[in-house]
């Protein structure tokens, strides 16, 4: 996991409008890395939709078709038909949304596509909040974060919500969760969805150090000590939500240290900790009793 | 070949004669039959089309905005509550300046639940920068879906082809079908100057500021005025290959009339019956069909208008708070150009029938002049 494989062609340009930092930019930077040139992205209203550039610039060298917050796989759905129908059948789309555009506002329109099993890449580039917009809170955000509403005493109370299951739900042939930490192992598995065919979901750990009151530079440092406190397990799941992978090879570290580098945690007692801790763990077991195949899912048995 | 066939039949008709590649659509009653013909057509290879039978209106709207950026032909189709859940992308289908083609059964908006047809569905949608089009027949709404592409093609704005729910989309009539190859000469295969392509990568859609967008809104200002001209001239082509064409209004029995009824959709036809009754007892009355609505037809409506003594305007459809949305419409064209006195009549909410005997009710209320309220006559209310 460790030796440097980083294709050196870039396809992101500096002049983009990200802030000090941000994870969603490096990660960007190492998908494009992986998919190459004929990729073409659909990007909803997020922190990317500003990133990127204001009109007429780009720093991106793919194509980019910009789409409404909830639609950004309703829109790449019909962008790889209207591809495919006038002859291109090599482009490789994807859409590029946040966690609110997947988590909350978009999940309606990327069931759809997953349920139809869509030939669409969709990536969800996760900072935990709605980070465009000032910092609100999604359902992605972790239970005891606090956000612009989640405030002061009314701290995120419920856990984040686990979309690897719901897209497994759907049986689809390949999801995954990568980090900015970890870019062999990102593009990897950037690289292993662009050969599938079908809905291949990646969901990507992007800190923001505006939105967690962190210091920039401890961005990437941030993302490992995410996977390493499995706070953010990186997870692969195959054979249409059947099979599961969680990577293990790490030297635990505490869920604590995690959560006390950030502003956004800080307010939490010993004892809530404790209890983000013990909700992480259970997160945990959960996800190795699903590669042990131990937990009986209906349907995803046959 | 001519057959007999429903009006949501017409427009799957009228769509495969199209050579459409992308089709993305959601079912609601009563525009379910466009759907299901053209998932046949798709199925059976009669159409050459991808169809992405998606999870909702919204996402219908929006595949298409993906397929056509790609460079595909793209046609969806909805009604009521479906097109209203479409909002935000109608917006966004302009602003990308996307050719997309959408039939819209006119149904009344709940609660209560109704299925039956009124227009405030699509003249929600009025302010948003589509076309729209109001049919009356059959065969008027096959044409038109085929007349919609090459507009929207060249104006490059999207066309929302407009027909009454039971009156036009489950009466069966008789329409020449066109076929494809026949059509091919009269609306080749769309290829835009701009598409999503990555050996030309461009970012489409991406953050304006106020430097920029004001001019970007001045220019589908100017494709809509342009667009007149355009829906003119393809219409006359269409007249001269297949021998039909509809006109941006419908004038009937106007030169000479005293009193003018102003009509849209089916409401039109069953207005013309009652121009000719009464034409025959002596009583010079006329009527004129607005079926293209955006662009408003200025010119058309003040021409003919101009030179009668009343003017009556059935709205099906009301602006709460407001008048009738014709109304309002045809005395802003004819304000400060001519002294026409123009009367509102609001009548058919919810699907209501607006028979012969109703239409003659607003005739004679408008010609006696008496009980008549200056804008807003409410036809048939039973409270
Ligand atoms: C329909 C709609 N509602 C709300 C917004 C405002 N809005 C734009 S981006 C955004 C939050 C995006 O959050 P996320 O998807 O997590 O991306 P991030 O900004 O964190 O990168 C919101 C609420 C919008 N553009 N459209
Ligand atoms: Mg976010």
């Amino acid at each position: 996991m460790n030796a440097p494989k980083i294709p050196l062609p870039e396809l992101m340009t500096s002049g983009h409008l990200a802030c000090q930092g941000c994870g969603a930019t490096q990660a960007m930077r190492f998908a494009l890395k992986a998919l190459g040139p004929r990729t073409a992205l659909v990007l909803p209203a997020c922190c990317w939709s500003v990133i990127d550039g204001p009109f007429p610039h780009s720093s991106l060298k793919v194509p980019i078709l910009h789409t409404a917050f909830e639609a950004a796989a309703s829109t790449a759905s019909g962008l790889k038909a209207g591809l495919e129908m006038r002859g291109d059948t090599e482009t490789v789309v994807m859409a590029w949304a946040g966690d609110g555009g997947t988590f909350d506002i978009g999940i309606q329109a990327l069931s759809g596509a997953a349920e139809r099993n869509e030939d669409i890449i969709y990536c969800c580039y996760d900072n935990e909040a709605y980070m465009n917009t000032g910092i609100q809170r999604s359902s992605s955000t972790p239970i005891g974060a606090w956000t612009t509403t989640t405030p002061g005493v009314h701290w995120k109370k419920r856990p984040k919500k686990k979309m690897i299951d719901i897209m497994a739900a759907h049986s689809i042939p390949y999801i995954a969760t990568a980090s900015v930490a970890y870019p062999n192992d990102l593009i990897e598995k950037f690289r292993k969805a662009r050969e599938i065919k079908g809905t291949r979901f990646l969901h990507v750990f992007a800190p923001c150090p505006t939105g967690w009151k962190l210091a920039p530079e401890l961005s990437v440092s941030m993302a490992r000590q995410a996977v390493t406190s499995k706070v953010f397990p990186l997870v692969e799941v195959t054979d249409n939500g059947r099979t599961w992978k969680v990577w293990k090879d790490f030297e635990p570290t505490p869920v604590k240290d995690y959560c006390m580098a950030q502003g956004r945690f800080r307010h939490l007692s010993e004892d809530e900790l404790r209890l983000v801790a013990e909700g992480i763990e259970e997160n945990w077991q959960y996800l190795l009793s699903r590669e042990a195949g131990s937990a009986f899912v209906p349907g995803l048995q046959h | 070949m001519k057959k007999v066939i429903m009006g949501n039949h017409a427009v799957s008709y009228g769509v495969r004669a199209s050579d459409v590649k992308v089709i993305s659509a959601y079912p609601i009653t009563p525009q379910t039959q466009v759907v299901e013909l053209l998932s046949e057509m798709c199925a059976n290879g009669e159409l050459d089309a991808k169809f992405i039978a998606v999870e909702s209106e919204h996402s219908a709207l929006t595949a298409c905005v993906g397929a056509s950026a790609a460079g595909s032909r793209t046609f969806t189709a909805t009604s009521s509550q479906g097109l209203l859940l479409m909002h935000e992308i109608i917006h966004w289908a302009v602003g990308a300046r996307l050719p997309i083609v959408m039939s819209n059964v006119n149904r009344a908006v709940g609660p209560p639940w109704s299925i039956w047809t009124d227009q405030n569905d699509s003249l929600s949608q009025r302010d948003t920068g589509w076309l729209q089009i109001y049919c009356e027949s059959n065969q008027e709404v096959q044409d038109t879906i085929v007349q919609a592409f090459k507009i929207a093609e060249t104006v490059m704005l999207p066309v929302m082809i407009v027909l009454d729910a039971f009156f036009l989309s489950h009466t069966f009539e008789i329409v020449d079908i066109l076929e494809p190859e026949a059509v091919r000469p009269f609306l080749p295969p769309y290829r835009p100057a701009r598409k999503i392509d990555t050996a030309d990568p461009h970012s489409f859609g991406n953050l304006a500021g106020p430097g920029e967008y004001f001019e970007l809104r001045y220019m589908i200002e100017k494709a809509m005025e342009d667009s007149r001209a355009v829906i003119e001239r393809t219409d006359r082509e269409f007249e001269e290959r297949f021998g039909r064409g509809y006109g941006i209004v419908k004038p009937y029995r106007c030169d000479d009339a005293d009193y003018v009824l102003v009509t849209s959709g089916t409401v039109a036809s069953t207005t013309r019956a009652v121009v000719d009754a009464m034409r025959a007892e002596g009583i010079k009355i006329g009527s004129l069909k607005v079926r293209v609505f955006r662009p408003f037809p200025f010119d058309e409506v003040r021409e003919v208008l101009s030179k009668a003594k009343k003017v009556g305007v059935i709205d099906r459809n009301i602006s709460f708070g407001h008048h009738g949305i014709f109304y309002q419409e045809v005395k802003s064209a004819l304000y400060g150009r001519t002294n026409v006195p123009v009367t509102g009549f609001i009548t058919g909410l919810g699907g209501r029938d607006v028979t012969p005997a109703v239409i003659r009710g607003i005739a004679e209320k408008l010609i006696a002049g008496t009980n008549l309220e200056p804008d807003i006559n409410w036809i048939g209310v039973k409270i």
